[in-house]
């Protein structure tokens, strides 16, 4: 008996299925290709949700279980969507010898949120990374996308203060 | 390509240059971007449009100067050194290259930070536009490959490497040469290059500015190492959280693809390679070769036990090539200037210069490349000049979450494989961490043990249950709650830990309790025995 090697639909008729085919067919519809897929997927939706795995698992034809286990076992992917803004506190050595922990502190203060969780309101997502590589900015911290340097508690709380205020 | 084209394209970009009087380099590299150095950059294009002296004065984006602290760094082409410049400062700066240079901006260059350095792997890194090819070639780029393609066979390459007595940058230090005629010695259908840019310890960042700074470096060392092992096919497997990176090297892949230096027939000889990204997904341990290797296959990046080493069966069960970054960027000198001129550098069984990434209690963070051999002390006082607001040096930590804490009475040991082996840390990848008398050493062996827990893979019981022990003590410590029964437990646990797991990851993790318990057992006992810890961080109040 040969197996049904037909790729599936695409869940729905947005646009940005497409981007995920193409990466897929760009990695020959092989299961090699599973973390680049992934990858695209997040970059695209913002977060990786169980339609999205199981239509890569069905399409690159690997058990849901490994596509879930390869997003749960790098720390890069995430199944939930991110809140409206995203703070991202380095915890890499030279940043923990000069006060990272404050910072964390000072977000659970504002924020009543460890790394890792994101406001009832959705608006502030908070994480923490391992290392940027900007050690001699330590400690620092990505507001969005800008990269913030030597940041005080007291400057983090001032930004996470400003973000939850505005209206957006 | 042939040599004479290259040839071409290296006097016609030196030509170009010549034409120029005066150049103002800006660091573009992450570092100093996150200051707002391409404000900066942008400001100096405008005020250059300007005045209309974009004919004698250019403008140049470059990569990482190395004093990453006191960016945005700025250059000038008369040797002038610039630092945390503002982009309002463009004017000024501009004055400045017709009368003198501008005096509060002034970094001077003639402190130990820069005079002590000798730069090999860095010699590109912040003097060439790492966007552009021509600015490689010129700086005599690509001339290693073409020579070992066209007038040296893949063992003689092999022997130079081995000549030069290069070992792993990685962390491991194994012998390059031996690796590589391993791997050439290896029977296959198809052989793998792979470059390992997954640079996972915290507080390194060496490989990073390698990539941004010189990323055709990086191909060369690559297409060389391809040829001398018989690869057709390599890989670079980076960090997405390096998003500049990336970029760079997807850049200086089209170009040597464009320039047929990569691709098939390169230099019109049979000899033909491709190179292509993957990203890594955010795991430590995919920094273990058979790790990595089951992350681009696409699975989780689990490690499996070695024997077979990669050399023998790796990517898709293939001979395969792994080196780290920064061994591949010492290649093309190597081969340019042949093994014994890089041997004749370094000690005697650590060979050449490494890269360093000097950070945290320390005037002067940054990036620094030295000659093996030089001594803590040089690197901690001299060329990072020392610890700032007058407190006390307690330690270097170097080999990241693998390595050890050093105390001051290990300063004046040598910087090489051997001597940091046997004092109890590892050479690792080039992290190495400053910590004066704010730091309690106990807190900062439980930060590293935090770090080995996440990032353990689970496969195998040592490395996943122990670690988590291990921190359980710890914490237990850092609350004042320990007995003196918790450290002999945490002894054995450290012992079977190590001799148990199954890769470095697991193997590794106790050597920052081990080196702590060694140098600083009076903090242990101050904490244990006095309720006390000396640095005021511990205590019952301190955070999970």
């Amino acid at each position: 008996m040969t197996p049904n090697l037909a790729k599936p639909p695409a869940p729905s008729q947005d646009k940005r299925w497409k981007i995920v085919d193409a990466t897929m067919r760009r990695v020959g519809q092989r299961s090699r290709g599973l973390i680049e897929t992934l990858h695209t997927v997040q970059e695209a939706f913002g977060y990786l949700d169980e339609t999205a795995l199981r239509y890569v698992a069905v399409s690159l034809r690997v058990p849901l279980s490994r596509a879930y286990g390869v997003a749960t076992f790098y720390h890069f992917f995430t199944l939930k969507p991110a809140g409206e803004h995203t703070c991202v506190i380095c915890l890499g050595t030279a940043c923990y010898i000069k006060g990272a922990g404050q910072l964390v502190d000072a977000v659970k203060h504002e924020l009543g949120i460890a790394p890792g969780e994101t406001t009832a309101d959705r608006k502030v997502s908070v994480l923490s990374a391992r290392c940027l590589g900007s050690c001699g900015l330590a400690p620092a911290v990505v507001y969005d996308s800008e990269v913030a340097g030597k940041v005080s508690p007291e400057q983090l709380r001032q930004q996470m203060a400003k973000w939850e205020a505005h209206d957006a | 390509m042939t040599p004479e084209e290259l040839e071409q394209i290296a006097n016609s970009e030196r030509e170009a240059q010549a034409g120029i009087s005066q150049t103002v380099n800006v660091c573009v590299a992450a570092g100093c971007l996150s200051c707002q150095s391409q404000a900066v950059k942008d400001a100096l294009d405008k005020e250059v449009a300007r005045r209309g002296s974009g004919t004698r004065c250019k403008v140049k984006g470059v990569g990482c100067m190395g004093l990453c602290a006191e960016g945005p760094l700025v250059s000038t082409s008369d040797g002038t050194l610039y630092k945390a410049v503002a982009a309002a400062d463009a004017t000024a700066l501009l004055d400045g290259l017709e009368n003198g240079p501008v005096k509060r901006l002034l970094c001077p260059t003639d402190v130990p930070f820069f005079q002590r350095q000798q730069k090999i792997v860095l010699e590109n890194s912040g003097v060439i536009d790492p966007e552009r090819i021509e600015e490689y070639i010129a700086a005599s780029g690509y001339r290693a490959l073409i020579r070992a393609l066209t007038e040296m066979t893949p063992v003689e390459v092999i022997a130079e490497v081995v000549k030069s007595g290069l070992r792993g940058r990685g962390g491991a230090g194994y012998p390059t040469g031996l690796k590589w005629s391993t791997v050439a010695k290896a029977v296959g259908m198809q052989k793998y290059v792979i470059c390992n840019a997954d640079e996972g310890d915290p507080g390194a960042f060496m490989d990073r500015s390698v990539l941004e700074s010189d990323p055709h470096r990086v191909l060369e060392g690559m297409l060389i190492g391809a040829y001398a092992v018989g690869a057709s096919e390599g890989y670079i497997y980076v960090r997405a959280e390096y998003p500049l990176a990336i970029k760079r090297l997807k850049t200086a892949i089209r170009q040597a693809e464009k320039l047929g230096l990569l691709g098939t027939n390169i230099c019109g000889t049979q000899f033909g390679f491709r190179i292509e990204l993957r990203l890594g997904a955010g795991a430590f341990v995919c920094g273990e070769e058979t790790a990595l290797i089951a992350s681009i296959e696409g699975s989780r990046g689990m490690p499996r036990p070695r024997p077979p080493y990669p050399a023998i069966e790796g990517l898709l069960g293939q001979p395969t090539l792994i080196n780290n970054v920064e061994t591949f960027a010492n290649i093309p000198p190597i081969v340019r200037n042949g093994g014994e001129w890089y041997a004749g550098i370094g000690t005697e069984k650590s060979k050449g210069t490494k890269v360093f990434a000097l950070a945290g209690r320390v005037q002067n963070t940054g990036l620094v490349e030295v000659p093996m051999g030089i001594t803590l002390r040089e690197m901690v006082f001299e060329i990072g000049g020392g610890i700032p607001e007058g407190r006390q040096f307690k330690a270097v930590q170097t080999g990241g979450p693998s390595g050890g804490c050093l105390p001051a009475e290990c300063l004046d040991m040598p910087v090489d494989y051997e001597s940091l082996a046997r004092a109890g840390s590892i050479m690792g990848s080039g992290g190495m961490i400053v910590m004066d008398d704010s730091s309690c050493m106990v807190d900062v062996a439980k930060y590293f043990m935090d770090f080995c827990m996440t990032e353990s893979c689970g496969k195998c019981i040592p490395c996943r249950v122990g670690t988590y022990q291990m921190h359980r003590l710890l914490d237990t410590i850092t609350k004042l709650e320990a007995t003196p029964q918790d450290v002999v437990l945490l002894e054995e646990l450290c012992d079977l830990v190590k001799n148990t797991s199954l890769c470095g990851l697991g193997q590794s993790a106790p050597n920052p309790v081990l080196s702590t318990l060694r140098y600083f057992a009076d903090e242990y006992k101050g904490h244990i025995e006095r309720n006390q810890c000396v640095a005021g961080v511990c205590g019952k109040e301190a955070q999970p």
